[in-house]
């Protein structure tokens, strides 16, 4: 454990003989309270702390909203403006769980992104990076059922290009084994209702795996050093929990803004029109925080060795399935994106890029960007969604596969300060990093 | 100078021209008092636009998630209850007789606005082949909201198509309607809703505008205690986020990091 | 691996005091204002989540019934749902009326004129819920003429949905209700 032996002792006659049959205010303590943390960890690395107050809000609001919902085609859609009706409170409730969702990914796409930057991911970390992956494919799934149910336009038909496309992958039998039937009907809403109920659970029991994870081997911190002793680290409480309720405040003011006055942003509005079965809708779009994976999808619109359709998805796929593999990918010995100078480029280029991916998912497919000439049928042609979706597909896999590997063996990077604490007392002299031959600084107060 | 290119980019990024959204003109925004986020419902204007709805739309529209009770609800037309439960009582809503036949009788206040058309085939076979659409959400369920339904109301039907556009027989030209072709007639002509206010032009513009912004009560009753509740917890988590600022500073003081 | 620094043992609530890497343990009042302040939001964001339980608004509209009063003949009683509960809407003859008005007030457990429990004397419209536990009475002219036996624990009420004698403390609660006209009363 990287906190070393545990540094608990029982105070009185109570907490002693809870010690010794279940050591719970132990593991509180070394986990919590006492947990050696580097010192120099900036606000990107509270994102951990958010993400989890994200799960907490989602499964309060859920439960709540449970209360209210009826998972039954028939009704399902006028439950939920029941809920913004009728029940008191119900329409913050409803809100603040669908804005919820949102902030939930734009707080794990920062919490990704800090991964891939300091190096978080590699060795001996990689375990952790991959349970991460999998609580990102968890909120993925839980978030795409969770639109199924109002049972609008949006969730009607997006729940039929998504199991039509599994479809695709797995086989007819498979589609009508995942519906219930011969379409998206009440069957699937009602499973889905379920299972969008069972996932934050496991999403939450995986949590502690991950936290688990990086507490055995330590966190790492900016500069990607290990901390050598005691004067490179603070306990968790109260500095880094004095920080968390700090940038909690700070998010909820964000998540206040949108929930309370803007709490359509990041909706469509077909998701306020009853579902149809008969009438599809003019633009089906998934939530914003699909949309790089929907536009690599999209971007696939040409055979090759298979049909355009299965290989579609196996991109899509294949995209979510070379995270896991990631820790192997990065051949550099040096961890943090501060050292890197080729890397750092090629990392911000990977962030817009996929901003923009995601951007490209939410359009029509057809919609030209830079018109070059006149087709056909009259319709401008030239470069469209679906080649910028290309070239960012391109890029989003030449990062991991090509970029990733060959740098590493390539890249010189800059020299590495000696330790977490000479490097912070070089940045509070007010230079850069402290090259490793300089003289050791006097050890702040410990 | 390497943050300054990536914020420029991401900015170039966020800035990318607004797309042309299908074939529908955009509708011109309205000064409705409602936007902003401290816009409020004109309680006149709802009542206004009440009128509007039940004079001219209510006919073959339903708003079927509005109750009558509804229209006595703080934040919205704000008739008072004898005034709601007058206005509820001029509608006929469905029931059985003692026979189990079907049969009608007066609205309550806990009923909710009837439908027009017993069923969706009855509406279809009613017009044209098109169903009126449920009206509850009409505002938030299209592209420009309010804005959209004033244009598509007052300002759609006086515009000339051009002659490459063909109108087919039974349906009507409107360029704010995606494909600029609606099955709706004109629902609405200048002076045909008297209002009672003194001072409110009855023109086809104001019984759009009017209309819009019931309508949009209709979609969002919550609004206003939703923005006030808002304005609460901003600046409450605006004070306390400076506290545990301090308190975060406090904590750290003696550390370098 | 090394042992970290020694921290006070685990307090109560949010950070009390002061832990400094100077090894002073303080109370410190802007921690102590800024966890007041902070748990007075979580209250307050306590109180949506316990509301959303109570009734909804669609359910608290009161919900009226109308009872058609032509095919309830002289001394019928019909029993409708009026907010889930059984409600009684009774044609009483002349002689129930009159019986009914003799009562004394020694006679009765919450002594209550029958002139006050109705709007016109032949029509008595009374919840049919005991008072006692909640069980659904029964006609029962044996136990008294024109009256009600509750079955669970024997209570007694009149024809006017007095309680005289058994349990239950309280007379039939009358719901609120109007005659629409001479053949309709709205009950809520």
């Amino acid at each position: 454990m990287a906190s070393g032996p545990s540094t608990y002792t029982p105070s009185n006659g109570l907490t002693r003989w809870l010690d010794q049959r279940l050591p719970l205010m132990r593991f509180a303590n070394d986990n919590l309270l006492s947990f050696p943390t580097p010192k120099n960890l900036n606000y990107a690395y509270t994102f951990g702390a958010i993400l989890f107050y994200c799960l907490i809000v989602q499964i309060v609001t859920g439960i709540v909203l449970a209360m209210h919902f009826v998972p039954n085609a028939a009704m399902a859609f006028n439950s939920v403006e029941y809920i913004m009706r009728d029940v008191n409170y119900g329409w913050l409730m409803r809100y603040v769980h669908m804005n919820g969702a949102s902030f939930f990914f734009i707080a794990v796409y920062v919490h990704i992104f800090r991964g891939l930057y300091y190096g978080s991911y590699k060795d001996p970390r990689e375990v952790l990076w991959i349970l991460g992956v999998i609580i990102f494919l968890l909120m993925m799934a839980t978030a795409f059922l969770g639109y199924t149910l109002p049972w609008s336009q949006m969730s009607l038909w997006g729940a039929n290009v998504i199991t039509n496309l599994l479809g695709a992958l797995l086989g007819q039998d498979f589609t009508q084994w995942l519906w219930g039937g011969f379409s998206v009907d009440n069957p699937t809403l009602q499973r889905f209702f379920s299972l969008h109920y069972l996932l934050p659970f496991v999403i939450l029991g995986v949590s502690v795996l991950h936290i688990w994870a990086l507490h055995h081997v330590g966190n790492n911190n900016p500069t990607g050093i290990d901390p050598k002793g005691p004067q490179d680290t603070v306990p968790l409480m109260p500095y880094y929990t004095a920080k968390y309720f700090f940038v909690i405040a700070l998010f909820t003011i964000a998540f206040a803004a949108v929930v309370f006055f803007a709490p359509n942003l990041f909706g469509h509005v077909d998701h306020y029109v009853e579902g149809n079965p008969l009438k599809t809708p003019a633009h089906i779009a998934p939530e914003w925080y699909l949309g790089a994976f929907y536009a690599m999808l999209r971007a696939i619109d040409f055979n090759f060795i298979l049909d355009s359709k299965v290989l579609g998805v196996l991109v899509m796929l294949g995209a979510i399935a070379v995270l896991f593999v990631v820790p192997w990918l990065d051949t550099s010995k040096v961890r943090s994106a501060r050292y890197r100078p080729v890397y750092w480029w090629c990392f911000w280029i990977f962030v817009v890029n996929y901003a923009v991916l995601s951007w490209a998912g939410l359009q029509p497919a057809g919609i030209v960007l830079f018109q070059t000439g006149v087709g056909a049928d009259g319709s401008p042609v030239g470069f469209n969604i679906t080649h910028l979706s290309q070239i960012g597909t391109l890029y989003y896999f030449g990062f991991f596969m090509v970029i990733m590997p060959l740098l590493g063996l390539f890249e010189t990077p800059r020299p590495l300060p000696a330790s977490i604490a000479t490097a912070v007392l070089a940045k509070k002299r007010g230079g850069s990093a402290v090259p490793a031959a300089a003289a050791a600084a006097p050890e702040t107060r410990v | 100078m390497r943050k300054y290119l990536i914020a420029v980019s991401v900015a170039a990024v966020c800035l990318l021209p607004a797309l042309a959204a299908g074939t529908a003109k955009h509708p011109e925004p309205v000064d409705f008092s409602f936007k902003g986020p401290f816009g409020t419902y004109d309680r006149n204007q709802l009542k206004r636009g009440y009128q509007v709805y039940k004079e001219a739309c209510s006919a073959c529209h339903s708003l079927k998630l509005v109750a009558f009770r509804n229209l006595a609800d703080p934040g919205g037309p704000e008739f008072t209850e004898a005034e709601a439960k007058a206005l509820a009582a001029a509608v006929e809503v469905p029931t059985l007789d003692e026979y189990g036949d079907p049969a009608t009788r007066t609205a309550t206040l806990a009923d909710h606005f009837p439908m027009p058309f017993a069923n969706e085939l009855a509406a279809k076979a009613a017009n044209n082949g098109a169903v009126p659409p449920d009206l509850s959400l009409i505002a938030k369920g299209r592209e420009g909201g309010a804005d959209y339904v004033h244009a598509l109301i007052g300002l759609g039907y006086a515009a000339i198509p051009d002659e490459h556009t063909v109108v087919p027989d039974g349906t009507y030209y409107n360029p704010y309607m995606a494909g600029g072709i609606i099955a709706m007639p004109q629902p609405i002509s200048d002076d045909q809703v008297d209002y009672a206010e003194e001072g409110i032009p009855q023109t086809v513009d104001q019984y759009g505008k009017d209309v819009a912004a019931f309508l949009m009560w209709a979609a969002e009753p919550k609004m206003e205690a939703r923005k006030q509740l808002g304005m609460g917890v901003i600046i409450f988590l605006s004070f306390l986020s400076v506290l545990l600022y301090l308190s975060y500073r406090r904590v750290w003081r003696n550390v370098d990091h | 691996m090394y042992a970290p620094a020694r921290v006070s043992e685990i307090q109560g609530s949010f950070p009390v005091s002061a832990v400094t890497h100077d090894g002073a343990s303080r109370r410190d009042f802007l921690y102590v204002f800024s966890g007041t302040v902070a748990g007075v939001g979580v209250a307050v964001t306590a109180w949506p989540f316990i509301d959303q339980m109570n009734p909804s608004a669609a359910t608290q509209a009161l919900a009226t019934t109308e009872v058609p009063l032509a095919p309830i003949a002289d001394g019928q009683q019909i029993t409708v749902m009026w907010q889930g509960k059984p409600t009684w809407v009774r044609k009483r003859t002349p002689e129930e009326i009159e019986q009914v008005r003799a009562m004394p007030d020694s006679a009765l457990k919450v002594p209550e004129s029958d002139q006050e429990r109705v709007k016109k004397a032949e029509w008595l419209v009374v919840i049919g819920i005991c008072t006692h536990l909640g069980c659904i009475p029964n006609r029962d002219n044996a136990a008294e003429p024109g009256g009600y036996l509750c079955a669970c624990h024997g209570s007694v009420y009149d024809a006017s949905g007095r309680i005289l004698r058994g349990p239950a403390p309280e007379n039939l609660p009358v719901p609120p209700y109007e005659f629409v006209s001479d053949t309709l009363i709205r009950i809520g």
